[in-house]
C-alpha cells in the first residue's frame, strides 16, 4: 500500500483530523468575533485608552513608590489607633464565625439529607442558606449600621448573617458525607433518633465542621477588612480614611499590616486544623 | 486486691495517663477559647448596654442587640414594596421606577465583571506556570510569583478600587482593573494547584523529545488543565458580577453607587428592588455557567 492510499484511508476513517467541517469552523469565527467584538466594545465604553491607562498606570507607580520606606508610626497614640483597628477586625471576624457557627449547627441538620426525611423541609431551608449568602456582607453591614449604629457590633452581625448561609450549607454536606455503617450499628442496638445523632453522625462530622469554622475565620479575617469602608468597624475604616486624605505612605504600611495579620491567622488556623483532622486535604482561596 | 497480669496492669496505668493528658488538654483549650471570646466580645462591643426610651416614656439601658433588633424588623419592613393585586401591574411598575438607569448600571455591573474576569484570566494564566511548584523554572522565579498572586489577593476588590479610583478617575476603568487585579491572585492560585494536579508523564515525553519550557506547557500541560481552567473561571466571573455590584459604593462603576444612594436618601422600596434585580441576576448567570461548564467538559470528555 503506497502513501496516498493509506492516506485516503485514513481519511475516510476519521475525516475530523483532516479538515475541520464548515459548520464548526463558523461557528468557532462567530465565537470568536462576538468575543472580540464584545471585548472591543467594554474596552471603549469604559473609556479605556492607552493614554489614560499610561496616565493611571505613572499616577500608581508614584502611589507604589511611596511604600518605601514604609511609614512607620512614632508614637504609641497612633500605633493604638492602628492595633485597635486589626484587633476589631480580628474580633469581628472571631465573633462573627461564632455566632453564625453556633446559629448554623441545628439548621444545618435540617438541611442534612440523611437526618431530615422530608425533602420539602430540606429543600426550602437550603434555598434559604442560598438567599442569605446571597446578600453581600457590606450590604448586610450597611443594614446592620442603621439597627445598632457605627461600629464593630454591626461587622459582627453582617458576618454572623451571611455564615449563617455559608456555614450551614457546608454543615449539612458535612453530615451528609459521614458513613451510614455506625448509624446501623446503633439503631440495631435499639438507640434512638438523637442518640444516633449524638454517638454515630457527630463523631464523624465534627472534624470535618471545625475545620470548616478555621477555613471561614481565616476568609471572613480578610473579608471584614473592607467593612470599616462603609464605617462598621476595624481596620478599613482607618485605610479608607488614609486613603482618602492621600496619606499613601500610611495606607500602605496598613495594607501591609492587613496582609501581615490574614498571613498570621492563616499560619495559625493551619496548625490548628492539622492538630484537629490530622492533615490538610482541602484547598481554598 | 486482685493480682492482674503485668499487661492489664500497663493498660490501666496508659489509660490514665491518656485521659489526664486529654483533661489537661481540654482545659487548656477551653481556657484559651474563653479568653479568646470573651476579649473578642469586649472588643467588639458585643455586650455593650444602650440607653433606650420605651413606650411609655421610660429610658432603661438595654443590651444593644436586644435594643435594635426591632429597629431592624422595621428598616426591613420599610424596603417591601405596597403590591395590591388588582394594581399588580402599575405597583411594580411603581416599584422598578428607575428601570432604565438601573438596567443600564446593570449592563454596566455584568461588562465590568465580564472584563475584570478576562483580566484576571489573562493575568492568571500566565503567572500560573512560574506559580506551580513542578513547572516553575527555578525557586526564585516560583516565590516571586506566589507572593504576587498572595498579595494582590489579600488586598481586598475594595480597596483595589479605592487606590484606583484615585489613579485613573472615578467610573467602570478602575472598577475593571480593582477586579481584575483581585481575580489575578484569586484565580493564579487555583490554576497553579490545578497545574500541581496535573499528570507530569506527557511533559516529560515532550522534555525528551526536545521541546521547550513553552513546548512542554503548551502540549503537556495546558490539554490537561483547560476544564478546570473553565470551570473555575466560570465559578469567579458569578463572584466578579457580585463584586462589581459593590463596587460602586467607592466611585468604581456598576449598580453599587444606586444602592448606596438608595440607603442615604432613604429610598427603601429601592433597596429591595435592586437587591431583586442583582438575586436574579446572580441567579441567572450560575445556571448559564453551570450548562456552558457542562457542556464544555462533556465535549472534552473530562471530569472535574
Amino acid at each position: 500500500m503506497d502513501s496516498t492510499s493509506e492516506e485516503n484511508a485514513a481519511r475516510q476513517l476519521v475525516p475530523g483530523a483532516f479538515q475541520t467541517p464548515l459548520k464548526t469552523r463558523l461557528q468557532r469565527l462567530a465565537g470568536w468575533s462576538a468575543f472580540v467584538l464584545l471585548t472591543g466594545w467594554c474596552l471603549w465604553d469604559f473609556g479605556f485608552s492607552p493614554g489614560r491607562i499610561l496616565e493611571g498606570l505613572t499616577r500608581f507607580g508614584s502611589v507604589l513608590s511611596f511604600m518605601f520606606p514604609p511609614y512607620i508610626w512614632q508614637t504609641w497614640k497612633e500605633w493604638s489607633e492602628i492595633l485597635k483597628g486589626l484587633g476589631e477586625t480580628v474580633a469581628m471576624a472571631f465573633m462573627g464565625t461564632l455566632l453564625g457557627a453556633i446559629v448554623a449547627f441545628p439548621l444545618a441538620f435540617l438541611g442534612a439529607k440523611n437526618i431530615m426525611p422530608f425533602s420539602w423541609l430540606r429543600l426550602s431551608a437550603r434555598r434559604g442558606f442560598d438567599a442569605l449568602r446571597a446578600v453581600e456582607q457590606i450590604i448586610l453591614a450597611l443594614i446592620f449600621i442603621r439597627a445598632f449604629g457605627l461600629g464593630p457590633l454591626a461587622g459582627i452581625l453582617a458576618i454572623a448573617v451571611s455564615e449563617v448561609g455559608t456555614l450551614s450549607k457546608l454543615f449539612s454536606e458535612a453530615i451528609e458525607n459521614t458513613s451510614k455503617k455506625p448509624v446501623d450499628g446503633l439503631k440495631a442496638s435499639g438507640s434512638g433518633n438523637l442518640q444516633t445523632i449524638r454517638f454515630a453522625i457527630l463523631p464523624q462530622a465534627l472534624p470535618v465542621i471545625l475545620s470548616v469554622i478555621l477555613y471561614n475565620f481565616e476568609s471572613n479575617t480578610r473579608s471584614g477588612t473592607i467593612l470599616g469602608i462603609v464605617g462598621a468597624g476595624g481596620i478599613g475604616f482607618l485605610l479608607a480614611d488614609r486613603i482618602s486624605a492621600y496619606k499613601w505612605p500610611e495606607a500602605w504600611s496598613i495594607i501591609f499590616l492587613i496582609i501581615l495579620t490574614v498571613y498570621l491567622i492563616d499560619g495559625l488556623s493551619g496548625f490548628l486544623r492539622k492538630r484537629i483532622i490530622g492533615q490538610d486535604d482541602r484547598k481554598q482561596n | 486486691m486482685t493480682a492482674y497480669s503485668p499487661a492489664v496492669d500497663q493498660f490501666e496505668l496508659d489509660y490514665a495517663a491518656a485521659r489526664k493528658s486529654a483533661l489537661r488538654v481540654n482545659t487548656i483549650t477551653t481556657f484559651l477559647f474563653a479568653v479568646c471570646f470573651f476579649s473578642a466580645a469586649w472588643i467588639g462591643g458585643f455586650f455593650d448596654m444602650t440607653d433606650v426610651t420605651l413606650a411609655n416614656g421610660e429610658r432603661v439601658s438595654m443590651w444593644k442587640i436586644w435594643a435594635g433588633l426591632p429597629r431592624l424588623g422595621e428598616y426591613l419592613f420599610k424596603t417591601l414594596p405596597v403590591l395590591h393585586w388588582d394594581t399588580l401591574g402599575a405597583d411594580i411598575a411603581n416599584w422598578f421606577w428607575r428601570w432604565q438607569v438601573w438596567l443600564e448600571l446593570l449592563v454596566e455591573t455584568i461588562l465590568i465583571a465580564y472584563l475584570a474576569t478576562l483580566l484576571g484570566v489573562v493575568g492568571a494564566f500566565l503567572l500560573s506556570f512560574p506559580a506551580s511548584r513542578n513547572l516553575a523554572p527555578n525557586a526564585f522565579i516560583l516565590n516571586l510569583t506566589r507572593r504576587y498572586l498572595e498579595i494582590v489577593r489579600t488586598v481586598p476588590e475594595l480597596v483595589w478600587a479605592l487606590i484606583f479610583v484615585f489613579c485613573f478617575g472615578v467610573g467602570p476603568l478602575a472598577g475593571v482593573l480593582a477586579i481584575g487585579l483581585h481575580a489575578t491572585g484569586a484565580l493564579g492560585k487555583l490554576y497553579s494547584e490545578a497545574n500541581e494536579n496535573a499528570d507530569m508523564r506527557p511533559v516529560e515525553g515532550i522534555k525528551a523529545s526536545g521541546g521547550s519550557w513553552f513546548d512542554q506547557i503548551r502540549y503537556g500541560i495546558v490539554p490537561q488543565v483547560v476544564p478546570n481552567i473553565i470551570s473555575y473561571t466560570l465559578l469567579r466571573f458569578e463572584i466578579n458580577v457580585r463584586a462589581s455590584s459593590i463596587i460602586g459604593f467607592v466611585g468604581a462603576g456598576g449598580l453599587g453607587q444606586e444602592i448606596r444612594v438608595a440607603m442615604s436618601l432613604q429610598e427603601y422600596t429601592d433597596l429591595s428592588a435592586l437587591f431583586v434585580i442583582i438575586f436574579v441576576t446572580v441567579i441567572l448567570i450560575d445556571m448559564i455557567s453551570e450548562k456552558v461548564r457542562h457542556k464544555i467538559i462533556g465535549l472534552t470528555g473530562k471530569g472535574v
